[in-house]
């Protein structure tokens, strides 16, 4: 059953009226209005873009979607990585329309802030704003990126002062409703030497939801700063996703980022990760887990802009029925990052004949002194391994299960969260029916 | 009634290419069997089509575990039933711990009904006999976290088998050249070991078991009630612990003359294996 949704699209007159609904300060209004100038002179990406050629979205209509409405809110979906966690604050929205949140006092006593963009840029704007105007995610690239800058809505935001480490996660959840639209934005920021866990999940109402999201993530990582971020997308496989996520990893910090898709119908991510600091470090973690006809596709980018940088990025995906994921990795060293340590990797485990796996890594190399080095995998399911374990008494499907598992575990192993190994390793035990042809 | 497996007239063929040519073995729960033969003349051929490996097609023949047809059964159901199988070489599942692999392994062959999703054994009664289990093999607690034959040496993996067959506690137990990649000491704690589980399948029921080796050593606390010589995909002679004997210090040039015809189907099956 899908909610009723009464979008008119994004027209000028819907934008317009909903710009006089928002009363906000004059310097957003006008980054808005930028950017909604530029999404109207954009085209739609086509497949002569590079980006796209392998990511069809002819059957898109923007225009059956629209601002965000109202709409009537149902009980919200289970959050996944949440279960078990003491929280140190959370936060929840269902279309893009903010719903409780809450932060320890503990951590607002200190000067943390964690909650909706929104309500926080009416609060706390002027401390805000750099942040926000520094555009991590250039707002004229794309289409996308032109869309959610103009009318994002709802968001995310999580402010850490110099010093402040906060050693309970921090939890946020989207919900969108069927044939919904979730608009979210979410700016991460940690000065000098705060520590911060924030965990992300996405959900439809309904497993089989559709609907549109377009979103931004901007991560600030101040210098010895220290975060880990993850983002679960699981919505509905009916939804389009396009998601621009960009952090700056600031000298001698961390970032330890983890993405997890089991959702969307067709999903266009670029996750870029610039090392901006020397000797700054960053953990790129990806686990995908697609079926049916879902096509999921990844442009990820680490680029070293400091000498002496870490980057390390693994992706592992597993494939069942019709579905296809595509990865384009690129390692960019500027002339400058002398001492680059960059490690990219990719693994697909086709589950059906009929999945589709591409692995595009790149290399782009200015300085001499570098280590770079990227490598993808693609197999099957071993019929030995399969044997092996029904001997042992597993079924077939058990067996399969567990090898995916197994197939994971690589990458589950690097994530120092447990409850998110939990929920990622039960999510995609859950999906793994048997092999297909 | 004692449990019984029984195997009739077994036909095999791997890749269209007949291996197993008409083999006969029955074994009783509490007895122990040895299986000889020289390399490729199907031993290890004959313990996959017992566990139903989907590659060996079976041809001819019927293995029957009491009155239930094994043949009908998939590899799993063959285990929750009770036949076990220590392999030459073992799987490596890379990502999966061996005692996650085990816990789930021990509880559908304990409860053979059991429906998936249901609750694994309790970890406290697990920890434990997997912990006992492994001291007695004398393997260090670190091992039950590495992923399951994954890097193991061949010691290692040979030792994990027993492991394996100790926490399965089966109603029959093949083991496939356990002894081959252990040291002299190895093969004695694994003889030990194999001896002691067999006496006790749970219940204090003994197993039935199926050894096959080119050595002594595995043999030495498992004395066969009946030793077996394959030849060419048959078993060509049957006798008691002498036979053994005579084999691993005389080898097989006796078998060779005495069944001409057996052994021209091992020169056959060479030659098409080295091609
Ligand atoms: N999986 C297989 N694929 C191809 N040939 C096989 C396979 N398993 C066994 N064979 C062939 O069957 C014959 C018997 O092999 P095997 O049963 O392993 O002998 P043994 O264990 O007595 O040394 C050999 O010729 C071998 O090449
Ligand atoms: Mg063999």
């Amino acid at each position: 059953m899908s909610a009723t949704l009464t979008n008119t699209g994004f027209t000028q007159e819907a934008f317009d009226e909903f710009l006089a609904s928002r009363n906000e300060p004059v310097w957003l209004s006008d980054l808005r209005a930028v950017a909604w100038s530029r999404y109207n002179e954009l085209d739609m990406p086509g497949r002569r873009d590079e980006e796209w050629m392998r990511t069809d979205i002819r059957l898109l209509k923007l225009d059956k979607f629209g601002f965000p409405t109202g709409s009537r809110q149902t009980e919200l979906p289970n959050a996944l990585l949440a279960e078990g966690v003491e929280l140190g604050g959370r936060g929840a929205s269902f279309d893009s329309h903010s719903l409780q949140g809450e932060l320890e006092d503990a951590w607002a006593s200190k000067g943390v802030l964690y909650g909706n963009l929104d309500d926080m840029l009416a609060e706390h704007g002027e401390r805000l704003r750099p942040y926000f105007e520094r555009k991590l995610v250039d707002p004229l690239q794309d289409k996308f990126a032109a869309l959610n800058a103009a009318c994002w809505q709802s968001g995310t935001v999580l402010f850490v002062p110099r010093g402040i480490k906060i050693d309970q996660p921090l939890h946020t959840l989207a919900v969108m409703s069927d044939g919904g639209v979730d608009l979210h934005r979410t700016l991460v920021i940690l000065e000098e030497d705060a520590e911060a866990t924030l965990l992300a999940e996405t959900a439809s109402t309904e497993t089989h939801g559709g609907g549109l999201h377009c979103g931004a993530i901007e991560l600030i990582v101040g210098k010895n700063a220290r975060l880990r971020y993850v983002n679960l997308q699981n919505w509905g496989d009916g939804v389009w996703h396009f998601a621009h996520q960009m952090a700056h990893v600031g000298q001698g910090a961390n970032l330890q980022w983890t993405i997890g898709a089991l959702g969307s119908r067709l999903a266009k991510v670029n996750q870029h990760v610039a090392l901006t600091g020397i000797d700054a470090e960053a953990q790129v973690n990806g686990a995908m887990f697609t079926q049916g006809k879902q096509h999921l596709s990844y442009n990820t980018h680490q680029h070293h802009r400091a000498a002496h940088c870490r980057s390390d990025l693994l992706y592992k995906s597993a494939l069942q029925d019709h579905s296809r994921t595509v990865w384009r990795g690129m390692i960019k060293v500027d002339k400058g990052a002398q001492r680059t340590d960059a490690y990219q990797r990719n693994d697909n485990l086709m589950l059906a004949t009929t999945a589709r796996a591409d692995s595009i890594p790149g290399l782009e190399i200015e300085a001499d002194d570098v280590r770079c080095t990227h490598g993808s995998t693609s197999g099957r399911v071993d019929d030995q391994q399969l044997f092996y374990a029904m001997t042992r008494g597993y079924t077939r499907k058990e067996a399969v299960r567990m090898i995916v598992t197994g197939f994971f575990q690589q990458v589950f192993d690097r994530i120092t969260i447990e409850s998110v190994r939990e929920a990622l390793g039960k999510a995609i035990g859950r999906r793994v029916r048997d092999l297909g042809e | 009634m004692t449990d019984t497996l029984k195997i009739s007239d077994l036909h095999v063929a791997v890749e269209g290419k007949p291996i197993l040519r008409g083999v006969n073995l029955t074994i009783r729960r509490g007895e122990t069997h040895a299986l000889m033969g020289p390399n490729g003349s199907g031993k290890s051929t004959l313990g996959n089509a017992i566990m139903g490996h989907p590659g060996y097609e079976v041809t001819g023949g019927t293995i029957a575990l009491n009155d239930g047809n094994v043949l009908e059964w998939d590899a799993s159901e063959r285990a929750r039933a009770g036949i076990f199988m220590a392999f030459q070489r073992p799987m490596a599942i890379p990502g999966v711990k061996m005692a996650d692999f085990l816990r789930h392994a021990t509880t559908n062959v304990r409860n053979p009904d059991r429906k998936e999703g249901e609750e694994l054994i309790p970890m406290r009664q697990f920890r434990k006999e997997l912990t006992e289990n492994m001291e007695q093999l004398r393997m260090d607690v670190e091992f039950a976290r590495r992923y399951v034959n994954d890097g193991f040496s061949g010691g290692e993996m040979k030792r994990a088998e027993i492991l394996q067959m100790a926490m399965l506690r089966p109603k029959f137990a093949i083991l496939d050249e356990t002894d081959s990649g252990l040291d002299v000491d190895a093969v004695k704690l694994a003889s030990e070991s194999i001896a002691q589980i067999g006496s006790d399948a749970g219940g204090g029921e003994k197993m039935g078991i199926l050894i096959i080796t080119h050595h002594d050593k595995l043999l030495d606390r498992n004395a066969p009630d009946f030793t077996h010589v394959m030849l060419g995909g048959r078993i060509v002679e049957t006798g008691g612990i002498e036979l053994a004997r005579e084999l691993y210090t005389d080898g097989y040039d006796r078998i060779r003359a005495a069944y001409p015809e057996a052994a021209a189907a091992e020169e056959s099956m060479t030659e098409t294996a080295t091609v």
